[in-house]
């Protein structure tokens, strides 16, 4: 009954819980991934020097830049900037969208060389690398929906910036969005080196 | 305020402006949510009813009775779909926690109302889509578990249902998450942790299992709508995967997921049994803990459903050790409850009556349970139709029991109507006696070696089957008779006083049914949520102060 102010610590706790729940989506693959290593851990080497490690480094180096203006943007808005914050949450989502590009590329060039689900060479070729780029498509893809998803929280929060509806006094969307973003960019920093650096 | 103002939940629109139909449809008032549900999923379970009598009538004789063996393949799966994803996980935390958590803790509504409305979507859109896989070209006919490699291979709808029980997933994290950030941030002023009623701690324990478990099955599931799509092979052999991860993976939600289902009614009960006793319930913190206790524990010990899959031996030592873990918060519950019971002022009602049924039926659920847990006997009885009776006294003694004695007891509060008695006993009778001579026979069944899920057995398993049969159809009567006789209640039964029980906590001082922001005026908190000093004074009973427990 005294809860007509915003709850902004509420709001963020159930963020909280919200990250524990895709983390754990994520856990489920990733015990898969242990499990397979365990099993194909040749395979798995080989397969993994056929992944270009420009193309992870650079994506890595972009989600990274990602965060650090998505808190810019947060620290912004709380010094009551909403031009600079603005600037800020564009750089972030242009980080995403290239991200996005060089991920289609690299996804290209590997079908371009017949690797992947279902394909003539990895049906043919060893187990463990089918199931090591099959994991990767997964991972990648299911990482992709993820970095789609935090593109359009952070457009939504730009939007809301821009129309004054994020302010210094209630900026908790804004924090909510740039939380969520912050787990896509820590789920990559666990899926590149899985990937990128096996062995 | 005095009580002229007050104008029941359901005549009064939130938000404001809509009335109608659109008011039940947009509302985020975590009641007409709750009634929602309850409409929704009384729907979902007849149809799971229904289907689970029409593969007993089959069984009732040897060979083609009603159905051909595909259709019972499809009727089985769905039954066990529909009673699981659509009726006991989100079933009472749903219906009765949305409706009663807020007003326990004296908060006017859930930390994220919205969300909440949202989450009643996804469960409408999920089982709409779960059930027309019923009446698409190809039912599925895995059973409920999508096993890999037959979920994988089969010709029959399976994306669209394992689908909608991944949506399900969604609204059940979103509903668990919306219920720990609510009793995180909105009890009243002056309830501590450890004033809270018994129901709103098993739903705290239930909704962390809802948040972090149901991804992993959620992500299980996707993977198995990509199997069907692309071939990727990560859980097919002849392309190095392994379909034993697939278990696992689906074994680490779903054993959770009985917590999911159990946890819950062991709250409503550890509610009702103080209530009828007139006597503040033993072990009130011990009941906290063992709830918590087997929220953790629980998701530790899935790998049981997997002691003949060929896992090490030591996984199933380890997995067997951690089972009987498990099994000792659930008995200090029983215990408890007992205790409670034990020189109490007991007062008879059909809640009671069906919160005794839990206690024997999920004792005998439990203990079988063990059984099943010992690697040893597991082996004998693996897939029999002695798992069969182990988990429906479990899920239907417990967990379902659970929710028809917290429909008996909330049921004057959410309509202001009270049901008829006689009509409730005879009921729950008939269920009762129907349940016994339907799952007894089971046990025996299946330590003859009668395997579960077979559309056909040999001539010795005969008589157990037809017994079983009949005990379906009492139990079913039994069930719509409850039903029928709640539904009556609902619409022309006497009205119902603000406290018809002699509850103690916070649900029971407010109108029945309760006012959109659920409460007159502040609520007082009691120091102890199950004093019942006032209780016996405004009964007038005979001695002045209630028997004390501990």
């Amino acid at each position: 009954m005294n809860t007509k102010t915003k709850d902004n610590t509420g709001a963020k706790f159930g963020m909280w819980l919200f990250l524990y729940s895709e983390i754990m989506l994520f856990t489920g693959l990733f015990i898969l991934y242990a499990a397979y290593f365990r099993e194909y851990l040749p395979d798995f080497v080989n397969a993994g020097k056929e992944l270009d490690l420009r193309y992870g480094a650079v994506n890595t180096l972009i989600l990274l830049t990602s965060s650090f203006t998505v808190a810019a943007a947060i620290t912004a808005i709380r010094k009551k900037q909403a031009q600079g914050s603005l600037i800020f949450l564009c750089i972030s989502i242009a980080c995403g969208i290239i991200f996005l590009i060089n991920k289609y590329f690299e996804w290209g060039h590997k079908f371009s060389h017949d690797i992947f689900p279902n394909s003539a060479t990895l049906n043919a070729g060893p187990r463990g690398e089918n199931i090591f780029f099959g994991l990767y498509y997964v991972i990648t893809g299911l990482h992709g929906v993820h970095i789609i998803a935090g593109l359009s929280l952070l457009i939504t929060a730009a939007w809301f910036v821009k129309k004054g509806k994020i302010v210094a006094s209630d900026f908790v969307f804004l924090e909510n969005s740039g939380l969520y973003w912050h787990l896509v960019d820590l789920i990559w920093i666990f899926i590149f080196p899985l990937f990128y650096l096996v062995i | 305020m005095t009580t002229e103002t007050y104008k029941p939940f359901h005549q009064t629109p939130m938000p404001p402006k809509y009335d109608g139909v659109l008011g039940w449809l947009i509302t985020y008032d975590h009641k007409r949510i709750g009634m929602m549900y309850l409409t929704t999923l009384m729907v979902w379970l007849s149809a799971g009813i229904l289907l689970g009598l029409l593969i007993r009538v089959e069984l009732m004789a040897r060979g083609q009775t009603i159905m051909d063996a595909q259709t019972y393949n499809a009727f089985f799966t769905m039954h066990g779909v529909v009673m699981i994803f659509l009726f006991i996980i989100p079933g009472i935390p749903a219906v009765f926690g949305n409706f009663f958590l807020p007003i326990q803790i004296g908060a006017d509504d859930v930390f994220f109302p919205r969300i909440n409305l949202l989450s009643y979507y996804l469960y409408l859109i999920g089982g709409i889509l779960g059930v027309l896989a019923l009446f698409s070209k190809g039912p599925p006919d895995t059973g409920w578990t999508f096993y890999v490699p037959f979920s994988v291979t089969t010709r029959s709808d399976v994306s669209i249902t394992v689908f909608a029980a991944f949506i399900l997933g969604m609204s059940s994290i979103l509903t668990g998450l919306n219920f720990i950030t609510t009793i995180h941030r909105m009890r009243v002023k002056g309830m501590k942790w450890f004033q809270m009623p018994l129901f709103a701690w098993s739903l705290y324990a239930t909704s962390w299992v809802q948040v972090l478990a149901t991804p992993i099955v959620g992500i299980t599931l996707i993977l198995v709508i990509v199997e069907r799509l692309f071939g990727v092979g990560l859980f097919n052999p002849a392309k190095g995967g392994d379909p034993l991860l697939y278990q696992h993976l689906f074994w680490m939600y779903s054993h959770p997921a009985v917590y999911i289902m159990i946890l819950p009614a062991m709250g409503v009960v550890s509610e009702i049994i103080p209530v009828f006793s007139r006597k503040s319930i033993f072990g009130y913190k011990a009941i906290v803990l063992s709830s918590m206790c087997i929220a953790i524990f629980g998701s530790l010990v899935w790998a049981h459903h997997m002691y003949v899959s060929g896992m090490s031996d030591l996984s199933v030592m380890i997995f067997s050790l951690l089972t009987f873990i498990v099994a000792v918060p659930s008995a200090v519950k029983v215990f408890s409850w007992v205790s409670t019971l034990y020189k109490g002022s007991i007062t008879f009602s059909p809640p009671f009556y069906l919160s005794l049924c839990f206690i024997y039926l999920f004792t005998v659920g439990g203990l079988t349970g063990l059984v099943l847990g010992s690697a040893g006997t597991d082996v004998h009885v693996h897939d029999t139709y002695f798992v069969v009776a182990h988990f429906h006294f479990v899920m239907f003694g417990g967990a379902g029991f659970g929710f028809f004695a917290a429909m008996h007891y909330w049921w004057p509060k959410m309509f202001g109507r009270m049901y008829n008695f006689k009509r409730a006993y005879i009921a729950i009778t008939l269920l009762l006696v129907g349940f016994m001579l339907h799952y007894m026979p089971m046990f025996v069944l299946g330590l003859k070696g009668m395997p579960r899920r077979y559309y056909d057995y040999l001539p010795e398993f005969e008589s157990g089957n037809l017994l079983a049969g009949i005990g379906a159809v009492i139990m079913v009567s039994g069930l719509f008779l409850m039903f029928a006789n709640l539904l009556k209640g609902a619409i022309k039964g006497e009205k119902a006083a603000d406290d018809p029980w002699g509850g103690t906590t916070l649900e029971w001082s407010v109108p029945s049914p309760p006012p959109v922001h659920n409460f007159m005026a502040e609520p007082s908190v009691k120091s102890y949520p199950y004093d019942f000093s006032d209780v016996w004074k405004r009964m007038n009973l005979k001695t002045s102060t209630p028997p004390k427990s501990q």
